[in-house]
């Protein structure tokens, strides 16, 4: 369970509810750069992001009184400009699927692949120390196609489950899974030569 | 070097391998799944690096939200301020 709110948190929500004009501000100013960089990542379009955190504010601000401080003003931003983005996205006029195939893993004709795995020099919680790797990783999921970068985004970054992403994204829950697994696999192709062990 | 071990090969088992990992292989087949993981390094190492590539991803955008975020263009500040009042 969250903490409960900070007392500034508290005071902000009171001038939400009142209708401050000062209060909606504050909360556009402290929260809007972390909801644009949510909406930046799952659309990949300022302009789109920029629409999608207007939409979330103000379905925010319709919402306030219903926010029942069970978790964090932010938490529940966030997951309402994820969903704002969720919205912009099926908007978008339906674009030709962009093929994965080039980013998946090789295989031989007998099932051996092509280039054998080899470990990786860090384990993930030191590699999250590189800036440079950071970049790399943002960069690679940023270069997913669009269906894949989005589902995994929802499923391994927003933590939906399953059906949650399938009702999100109006596929069935068969699609999700094949989806996040080749987009998984694509980002691990993407990150393989940057990480891998040189062999010795 | 990989080889075929089992009944499955190494290109079958990365189609398997997620299917694995959420507990979802049917028992005869998950035998068969770490009959070959037993036998062949470089899939144990595609696992791991598998599992490394989800931590990542989910590590990196985690700290980004966490970090210092960057600016809201005033303009979009006063576009969403506009709307709350028309």
């Amino acid at each position: 369970m969250d903490p409960p709110p900070l007392p500034d948190e508290t005071k902000l929500l009171e001038g939400l509810r009142s209708g401050d004009a000062d209060a909606f501000e504050a909360l556009v100013r402290s929260h809007g750069g972390r909801m644009l960089s949510v909406a930046k990542r799952m659309l990949r379009n300022e302009d789109d992001a920029q629409d999608a955190v207007q939409d979330a504010f103000l379905a925010a601000f319709r919402a306030i009184d219903r926010f029942e401080g069970g978790s964090r003003l932010g938490t529940w931003l966030h997951r309402i400009v994820v969903n704002a983005a969720l919205m912009k996205l099926r908007s978008r006029r339906r674009r030709p699927e962009e093929p994965l195939d080039e980013l998946l893993p090789r295989f031989l004709e007998d099932g051996h692949m092509e280039r054998p795995a080899q470990p990786w020099g860090q384990p993930a919680d030191r590699a999250l120390e590189s800036q440079e790797l950071r970049r790399l990783v943002l960069d690679g999921i940023a270069g997913l196609p669009e269906t894949y970068r989005t589902i995994l985004l929802l499923r391994d970054v927003e933590d939906l489950d399953t059906d949650e992403a399938a009702r999100a994204l109006e596929i069935s829950p068969g699609a999700v899974k094949t989806r996040l697994h080749r987009a998984r696999l694509a980002l691990r192709e993407i990150l393989d030569p940057h990480l891998r062990t040189p062999r010795g | 070097m990989s080889r075929k071990t089992g009944v499955i090969t190494c290109r079958e088992f990365v189609d398997f391998l997620m299917a694995y990992l959420d507990g979802e292989l049917p028992s005869g087949q998950r035998t068969t799944f770490e009959g070959h993981l037993d036998e062949c390094p470089p899939c144990k190492t595609y696992l791991d690096t598998y599992r490394e590539t989800v931590a990542l991803g989910r590590g990196v955008c985690a700290r980004e939200d966490a970090d210092v975020p960057e600016d809201v263009p005033e303009a979009l500040v006063l576009a969403i301020l506009a709307a709350r009042e028309a």
